[in-house]
């Protein structure tokens, strides 16, 4: 199963990163979505995918059964996930102010390019000397 | 040229900082003179400290006669240059800095020349190098000033850059690090093979300091300087480092006649070059830095000898050098200070104006020029002698020191005669004699070159003997004396002083001739120096622009094929150990569920209208939370699928207020193409990563540990309630300050941006 699983995630993980590279901001953004689902999915593979009960303890007892679910990738991916979703809702809102500064969706655009100034040997401004 | 300081009537005629600041290197001076008749004696006194053993470096200080000579002449120098610039530079605003890189200076020089251990040696010495350029670029708002001090800089550090490399190679080969100890291994040293590589490095390391040809260029434009740094440094103190490294390496490397060979061409054209340059400009002290370049010279020529003569040549000169060479400087900064020019065409007649200051040039002159009863003739005759004894070319030595000392003597006269006996080419303004300050350092430096030179048994006894025999195992006796008797070198002196006559006489006619023939030149290191700085700064431009192009998919595109080559690289290697595919077993509705994942990823990268790709994206995420929910983990489930609409709900909101995403021109298809490759390699390399981590055995521990103890220690049924918010609740509170911050950052954002 879990092989089926890891190419599963990994999949997911190449389409991300295709989104990320298309330079279209808003792909951008749904290829980090896709990024942070593939990822909490190989965390969960991590723990192994064998058992079935969730990790409760049932009522008269002091410790779970002896098949319940790994809970630490679970407490781990639940982290994962709030996380995810803050920074997912930031990089949002900076699609947003980029779009407000730039007026296009297109990162390859100039707008979006920072030119470096040309460097020669000669120096770029002098002060006056003082006389 | 001007001075950039404002006019002489409002400036205080001395700062007292400066004159408190100026006990330091007579304190220094004092202790020196202390320990001095016991050095004398023979005595030698060192400390030690481990510092870094693992490393052979040990805070080692040793005095011996070649530390007590440049000492002595250090804080001498550093004394009256300090106290100098407390008038010279009275009124400057960064006064502070120029003292504390001032005196830190000196302490770096005193640091050389009583290090005893290699690697300490090497750390004043790149002290130096950067207090230097501090120094020459000290006056940073003009250009030239800030060049100079680049040059110099590179030069000289580049130059350090080959001394470490030399006292590493001698590691290697096996010899000591604290100089102390080489006495005895120098024949070991000088029969290794890697003889040749040591030598060439320290010798680099000994000239860019020392401004030997071809890198001499940098001494002449550290001009820029305050004259008092170019007094200090560039004329008694730091261009001595190299050849102070030159006399330590001695026992060690030299007597060779590699050593000798080299020493002996680079030095004598050096000696004839800065001789023979100085004659051409008009500027005062960069007629003084030419002249320095040539006494380097000569020091460097006799130090390739190694016969005592030579080297006891080498050390009296030094010493004559830095008396009158420093008095010079300082003098002719006076002039500057009080005149507001140096240029010769504009000086004349100030013997009736500054009568004080032209008996100190007079006496420093007529020292350099090397008249009988001064200590220039001293050293001139002990010159002659020392050239004629050279191992090595002693008729070039020979030919190279009398022209030298020719054109020497005739540019003494030139910057005596000329601005204190002279006519000025301009009426000058009434000029006044400068304070008592600037005028201590030359007189006392110029009456020295009186005394030494009356009294020369003296000196040999109790200064020279000492330096050279810390250098020199043979331990000959030496002796300075007054008279020779009608000898060689006496002729040689004769011959010196009538041709620097005649020099002198066509001056004029030299200085138009020689700077014809420099113009005409086609190929010089300041030429090289230039165009390779220029080419290496137009193609760092190049390079930077390269790498650096502003492109959002090509630094993603980068960023992503080197992880894909790093990860690949280690890991390709045990791919086929672990591309097992074990018979599919499990839920059948676990197969839908991931196939469903995969269809609606398919959905969000291959959808041409966003709405689509929201909705495929919507898709993924339940896809995961039923895959968390049916593999027993119904907390994480519940909670993506609350992320996942919430998310879905903002990208929406978002959206709405953004142009459609085919409003993009489209991309081209090799790029499309090349991006997918890449995405797809680097996916699939996850993936067998994955399947690599799944195969290691799972290590349950951690588990176990929450599963024994969340109820009975945390008194929770939910694990994993109980570890986020019981055993790992500093997680949790980092997640929510993460969550916090996103949320703080965006409210800021959103409210800079402009409505409508």
């Amino acid at each position: 199963m879990e092989f089926l699983l890891a190419l599963v995630v990994g999949l997911m993980f190449g389409s991300a990163l295709f989104l990320m590279l298309s330079g279209i901001l808003v792909r951008f953004v749904f290829g980090f979505a896709l990024m942070g689902n593939a990822v909490n999915l190989l965390i969960f593979a991590a723990g192994r995918l064998t058992h079935v009960n969730p990790p409760l303890i049932d009522p008269d007892q002091t410790i779970p059964a002896a098949s319940v679910a790994n809970a630490l990738p679970q407490a781990l991916i639940l982290t994962a996930i709030v996380i995810g979703f803050a920074m997912t809702i930031f990089l949002l809102v900076l699609l947003y102010r980029a779009y407000d500064q730039a007026r296009t969706l297109d990162a390859d655009l100039n707008s979006f390019l920072v030119e470096i100034p040309k460097t020669t040997g000669q120096h770029v401004s002098e002060k006056k000397e003082p006389a | 040229m001007k001075t950039p300081l404002p006019p002489i009537e409002r400036v205080p005629d001395c700062c007292r900082g400066g004159l408190v600041s100026s006990i330091l290197p007579l304190l220094l001076f004092g202790l020196l003179c202390l320990a001095w008749p016991r050095v004398v004696q023979g005595n030698i006194f060192a400390v030690q400290w481990a510092w870094v053993p693992s490393l052979d470096l040990d805070l080692a200080f040793r005095l011996d006669g070649l530390g007590l000579l440049f000492g002595l002449i250090i804080t001498m120098t550093g004394f009256f240059v300090s106290l100098y610039a407390s008038s010279y530079m009275a009124g400057h605003q960064q006064l502070g800095r120029f003292f504390f890189y001032l005196h830190g200076f000196m302490l770096a020089m005193l640091g050389i020349v009583l290090s005893d251990n290699l690697f300490l040696l090497f750390i004043f010495w790149e002290a130096t190098t950067i207090l230097s350029f501090l120094l020459i670029g000290f006056d940073h708002h003009k250009t030239a000033a800030r060049e100079s001090a680049r040059q110099a800089l590179l030069i000289t550090g580049g130059g350090g850059l080959f001394l470490l490399m030399g006292i590493l190679l001698l590691k290697i080969a096996g010899e000591s690090m604290t100089i102390s100890h080489w006495a005895a291994s120098g024949d070991m040293i000088r029969d290794h093979a890697l003889y040749p590589a040591v030598f060439i490095c320290i010798l680099m390391g000994a000239m860019t300091k020392s401004a030997q040809v071809p890198f001499h260029f940098w001494l002449p434009n550290a001009m820029t300087a305050p004259t008092p740094i170019s007094a200090f440094l560039h004329a008694a103190t730091m261009v001595k480092a190299g050849i102070y490294l030159l006399m330590r390496f001695h026992p060690l490397l030299g007597g060779t006649s590699l050593w000798m060979a080299t020493l002996v061409i680079i030095g004598g054209t050096t000696a004839l070059w800065g001789a023979i340059q100085a004659l051409g400009p008009c500027d005062l002290k960069r007629i003084l830095a030419y002249t320095t370049l040539m006494a380097l010279g000569v020091l460097t020529l006799f130090l390739g000898g190694r016969t005592v003569l030579s080297l006891t040549a080498a050390a009296t000169f030094l010493m004559v050098h830095a008396l009158y060479k420093a008095a010079l400087f300082l003098a002719v900064g006076s002039i500057d200070h009080q005149t507001g020019t140096r240029n010769l065409d504009h000086l004349g007649g100030l013997v009736k104006s500054m009568p004080l200051t032209a008996l100190a040039v007079a006496a420093a002159t007529m020292s350099m020029a090397g008249f009988p009863l001064f200590f220039g003739f001293i050293g001139k005759e002990i010159m002659y002698e020392g050239a004629l004894a050279e191992d090595m070319f002693p008729v070039f030595a020979t030919v190279a020191t009398l022209f030298a000392n020719s054109l020497m003597t005739a540019v003494a006269a030139i910057i005596f005669i000329t601005p204190f006996m002279g006519f000025g080419r301009q009426k000058m303004d009434p000029v006044k004699e400068a304070p008592w300050t600037m005028r201590l350092g030359p007189a006392v430096m110029g009456l020295l070159g009186i005394v030494f030179g009356i009294m020369p048994e003296w000196v040999s006894a109790h200064l020279i003997q000492p330096a050279v025999f810390s250098f020199q195992p043979d331990r000959e006796e030496i002796r300075l004396v007054f008279f020779h008797g009608i000898n060689l070198p006496l002729v040689l002196s004769i011959l010196t002083l009538t041709l620097g006559s005649v020099i002198y006489r066509y001056r004029t006619f030299l200085r138009h001739r020689m700077n014809t023939a420099i113009d005409r030149l086609w190929i010089t290191t300041p030429g090289l120096y230039q165009s390779g700085l220029d080419n290496f700064l137009r193609n760092a431009g190049i390079f930077t622009n390269t790498i650096q192009n502003g492109s959002l998919h090509f630094y993603l595109f980068i960023i992503i094929l080197t992880l894909v080559m790093a990860v690949g690289w280690v890991w390709l290697p045990h791919v086929p150990g672990i591309l097992i595919f074990p018979v599919i077993s499990g839920p059948l509705i676990a197969i839908g569920l991931f196939a469903f994942i995969l269809a609606s990823t398919g959905v969000v990268v291959f959808a041409k209208k966003r709405l689509s790709a929201i909705g495929g994206l919507g898709g993924v995420g339940a896809g995961v939370a039923l895959t968390f929910m049916i593999f027993g983990a119904p907390d994480i489930a519940l909670t993506q699928l609350l992320v996942e609409t919430l998310t879905l709900i903002f990208i929406s909101l978002v959206l709405l207020r953004l142009p459609p995403m085919d409003a993009v021109k489209k991309r081209s298809r090799s790029r499309t193409i090349r991006d997918a490759c890449l995405s797809l390699v680097a996916g699939l390399l996850l993936t067998t990563l994955m399947m690599g981590i799944l195969q290691v055995p799972l290590d349950r521990n951690l588990t176990a540990f929450f599963e024994a103890n969340s109820y009975i220690a945390a008194h929770g049924r939910n694990i994993v309630n109980v570890i986020l918010v019981d055993f790992r609740s500093l997680d949790t509170l980092g997640e929510i300050c993460v969550v916090v911050l996103a949320a703080w950052a965006s409210v800021t954002l959103i409210r800079r941006t402009k409505e409508g």
